[in-house]
């Protein structure tokens, strides 16, 4: 089989588990969030509901598609895939395995391997961002208006402790690239803690969460969207598909974000001190350390449904006041300290 | 925006003068270049149909004015023409949270035209009845809060006590939501059998309810953002723009009309007055999860004292198929969960009161939006309106 | 000192009637003097609370004494002679709840509006709580409050005509609806 082939296999499968990933999730978030208010989630839906993010696609293709009469058509139209789009590339550097053998050849798991690893997960992220301002400023109606200031403001100004709190990976391990900054995580750190990047840089990591949890416009930061105050803020006017695309761009956002913290701060494919490929054999290390990945990226999605039914949401001026006057001076001081310890010990 | 408008049976003259002295948008309008937020009726956190149109300065709040009357019944009107006892299921649907305490208040209110005094043992039901359904509307008003601010799951957790409060209203007089409890003259029927061993569970479940909300939210960092220092309002505005009830509680005005003007026999029962100090919605928060405490606390007491009243003792006074009360005019107030509920009625002798007006407690307090919003930002308008308990039953009329 | 002579002792001959039933005082002031006696009755009976304010109207309550009259007068066979000296009763009355922080006694303030000539002082002054109980009135009655910051309808729209409450508008309404068009900028 020639390169391309195997490449074009790996961005079909990419593909297929993203949008998996996002249907399962809106499932796992109705039933989880039903699990902590006590009481049932959809479960009429085939058994235990499981095909209620089937009959939830069908109902936004079938629905009529209305484009406000004083909308912007172009802009209005280009909103969702800006969004939705960019989500789904920043797949593309994930390192969601080690390697497999097939067929005698080598083939790592990740679909390309660039050296500026999450530099282009960043520059993604801020091209989606033009989505949700798009939208919201194609609306023309005011509420439309309010959530993609929010937005601006909002996903703008998490980006900047984000960029902090990576800058510090790279002080760390000496690379962009995801997949050389897993390979590093293997094995263990003072004799008994796993050797990832949360022992490491334990106040990157939150200043990292923080961040991706506002980036992912989620409760506690979902002031674009949020239902009681903007009636659904940036896509108020927005119905059928291109809502399904804002819905399933978040999703998918969410999936991104859950996978780049594991591969920084969690190890990405590998067991903590178990060394999967001295027993298993090369194919079956290969899907094993898949199914790793996936158990831990399963993890924190779980976490971002979690932190979403117990918190209240920020007010506007709270949450430009957290990003700036805490996150920022936070994440520089962190740099600092890392940067003094890194030289300290080589 | 141009508002046409037709009258069917009535000539168009005198219109244009109506318009020239009353103002049809908003008011006069400030100077500046602000942008016009309508919060409408229909929206998911107007709790009922009201309007706020504000003008805003980015995040900013320059004027809020509050529109009402999409719920205007003509409630009073009604009360003109129909009978003493046939108003009695439409004061349900004024505060159709808690309608009980509606009835009731209509009840006492005719009874005291009459010069009635109800049994003892009607009004030891009226009152553990009326405490269980302030429970149930603090309640909504607590969880509708969270909910407002983006804590979902709390509301969850005191809804379902709700719906306990909800089976015992249905064993007893048949409906859940509009109740139309008792009679003037008493109380129909007396506690349900089942009441008996139902209460002992409910009441360590409700407290369970209220720990759970309690922990989720009063000591959580964002929830003390969100709610502290908004919307602070003094004591003495406070009384001079009517308020009253949990409202006025919350500014440090120590003021509850059980105590003050005590009825049915809320003089025999030891509860607690919660008041907090700044008025801002955090108080105005823990003083209704207090009072929800004091509450269970009185129907403890209530209960005990019923349980010593003989098992025949009477349920209703003697009063005449057609009520016919001597002329004259009274005016009487109860505690509701919102506040001061009054009911002031004036009889011309016939069977059917001559004028009813009912002094709604969210009316005061509404009037006072602008006072309350202005320099605040959007989001802390929408903290400002669910802690203030608008019920549009109530308000409109 | 009892409620009544407290009241009596501070208005002086403000007072032209006073009325008790079930507990409750109800006096009447004249028209005129209206927030005079309230700024007199908060400051030194310390009525500080304004409860409620809301309006009446007699009309039916006059048709039925006046027929009453007119059977017991053909019953005496009374020339009617005294028919023509009676004034024409003021319609309207408007009536202020008070109540006293202190000491929780309730007072009813009524004073008697005329039809032909529907105008009041606003009391928005003393109280922030009459602000919108008089646009009530207003909305429900024709009584109009001079002075008042803001006298619009309240509760019906703003243009509809006629006065709801009135004991001569039916209670069917006469069929009045409201048509807005938008002009789409």
């Amino acid at each position: 089989m020639a390169d391309w082939q195997i490449d074009l296999i790996k961005v079909v499968f990419i593909w297929v588990w993203a949008l998996l990933i996002a249907v399962v999730m809106t499932w796992v978030e109705r039933r989880a969030s039903a699990m902590m208010q006590d009481r049932l989630g959809p479960n009429r839906a085939g058994p235990f509901g499981l095909l209620q993010p089937l009959a939830d696609g069908i109902k936004l293709f079938t629905k009529e598609d209305i484009i406000p009469e004083r909308a912007r058509k172009i802009l209005f139209i280009l909103g969702p895939p800006l969004f939705a789009l960019p989500a789904f590339s920043a797949y593309a550097v994930v390192p969601f395995g080690d390697k497999i053998v097939l067929g005698g050849k080598e083939i790592i798991l990740q679909v390309s391997d660039v050296n500026i690893g999450f530099l282009y997960v960043l520059a993604l992220g801020a091209i989606g961002v033009y989505g949700m301002v798009i939208g919201g400023w194609a609306s023309n109606s005011k509420y439309s208006i309010l959530g993609g200031l929010r937005a601006t403001a909002q996903l703008i100004s998490y980006e900047v402790p984000m960029g902090l709190a990576l800058l510090t990976i790279v002080l760390l391990y000496g690379t962009f690239s995801l997949r050389e900054i897993v390979l590093q995580q293997q094995g263990t750190f003072l004799g008994f803690l796993p050797n990832w990047g949360f022992f490491k840089q334990p106040l990157g990591f939150i200043i990292f969460m923080v961040a991706a949890y506002a980036e992912a416009n989620r409760v506690p930061f979902d002031l674009p969207e949020c239902e009681s105050e903007l009636v659904t803020g940036y896509h108020t006017e927005y119905g059928s598909m291109r809502l399904g695309l804002y819905l399933f761009g978040e999703y998918v956002n969410m999936g991104t974000l859950a996978a780049i913290t594991v591969s920084l701060f969690f190890g990405g494919w590998g067991l903590p001190y178990v060394d999967m490929s001295r027993f298993l054999g090369p194919v079956s290390y290969g899907i094993a350390s898949f199914f790793v990945f996936f158990l831990k990226q399963a993890f924190f999605l779980f976490l971002f449904v979690w932190v979403r039914w117990t918190v209240p949401r920020f007010r506007y001026d709270q949450l430009m006041g957290l990003g700036w006057k805490a996150l920022i001076p936070l994440g520089l001081i962190n740099l600092f300290i890392t940067a003094l310890l890194v030289q300290l010990t080589t | 925006m141009s508002i046409q408008f037709s009258l069917k049976g009535k000539g168009g003259k005198g219109v244009a003068k109506q318009l020239e002295t009353i103002c049809i948008t908003t008011g006069p309008v400030e100077v500046g270049d602000y942008v016009t937020l309508n919060i409408g009726p229909i929206h998911p956190a107007m709790h009922g149909t009201l309007r706020v149109i504000t003008k805003t300065d980015g995040e900013t709040i320059v004027s809020a004015k509050p529109e009402i009357g999409y719920l205007h019944r003509g409630v009073e009107k009604l009360g003109e023409n129909l009978t003493y006892s046939q108003f009695l299921p439409i004061t349900d649907r004024l505060n159709y949270c808690s309608a009980i305490c509606n009835n009731v208040a209509y009840e006492m209110a005719v009874e005291k035209l009459l010069g009635l005094q109800v049994p003892p043992k009607a009004q030891l039901i009226r009152m553990i009845m009326m405490e269980l359904a302030r429970i149930a509307d603090h309640q909504v008003c607590v969880g509708i809060l969270g909910v407002d601010l983006g804590a979902l799951t709390p509301f969850f957790y005191l809804i379902i006590q709700r719906e306990e409060i909800y089976e015992i209203f249905e064993w007893h007089h048949g409906a859940r939501l509009t109740n139309s409890m008792g009679a003037i003259g008493g109380v129909e029927a007396d506690l349900p059998e089942r009441f008996h061993e139902k209460w002992p569970k409910l009441r360590d479940t409700i407290r369970k309810a209220n720990d759970e909300t309690d922990k989720l939210l009063t000591h959580n960092r964002i929830w003390m953002d969100r709610t502290i220092g908004v919307n602070a309002f003094c004591a003495d505005d406070a009384l001079n723009w009517g308020f009253t009830g949990p409202m006025l509680r919350a500014c440090g005005v120590k003021r509850d009309l059980r105590k003050e003007e005590p009825y049915l026999m809320y003089d025999e029962v030891n509860f607690e007055i919660p008041t907090g100090k700044h008025g801002d919605v955090f108080d105005r928060y823990m003083v209704r999860m207090l009072e929800m405490e004091e509450s269970v606390k009185i129907i403890d007491q209530a209960y005990a004292l019923y349980k010593e009243l003989p098992e025949d003792a009477p349920l209703m006074k003697k009063v005449p198929k057609i009520i016919k009360p001597p002329e004259g005019q009274i005016y009487h107030a109860i505690e509701s969960p919102n506040g001061e509920l009054g009911f002031f009625i004036k009889s011309d002798g016939s069977d059917k009161p001559y004028r009813i007006k009912i002094r709604p407690p969210c009316y005061m307090v509404y009037q006072a939006f602008e006072d309350l919003v202005k320099g605040e930002m959007i989001s802390d308008l929408i903290a400002c309106l669910s802690s203030l308990n608008v019920i549009a039953g109530e308000l409109d009329r | 000192m009892s409620l009544k002579d407290r009241v009596a002792d501070i208005l002086g001959k403000d007072l032209v009637a006073l009325n008790e039933f079930r507990g409750d005082l109800c006096i009447e002031v004249p028209k005129g003097r209206i927030v005079q006696v309230l700024a007199k009755l908060k400051e030194e009976g310390g009525f500080d609370f304004l409860s409620d304010l809301f309006g009446v109207d007699n009309l039916d309550l006059y048709a039925k004494a006046a027929k009453k009259k007119k059977k017991s007068q053909e019953e005496s066979e009374d020339t009617g002679e005294t028919k023509g000296k009676e004034s024409v009763q003021p319609r309207f009355e408007v009536i202020y709840l008070l109540l006293s922080l202190s000491t929780n006694e309730r007072l009813q303030v009524m004073v008697r509006v005329p039809e032909d000539d529907l105008e009041l002082p606003t009391v928005t002054g003393l109280w922030k709580a009459a602000n919108w109980p008089e646009r009530e009135v207003f909305d429900m009655f024709g009584i109009r409050f001079k002075g008042h910051p803001n006298l619009r309808r309240l509760l019906m729209w703003d243009e509809f005509q006629d006065h709801p409450l009135r004991k001569d508008y039916p209670l069917e309404g006469k069929g009045e609806e409201r048509h807005l068009n938008y002009d789409i900028a």
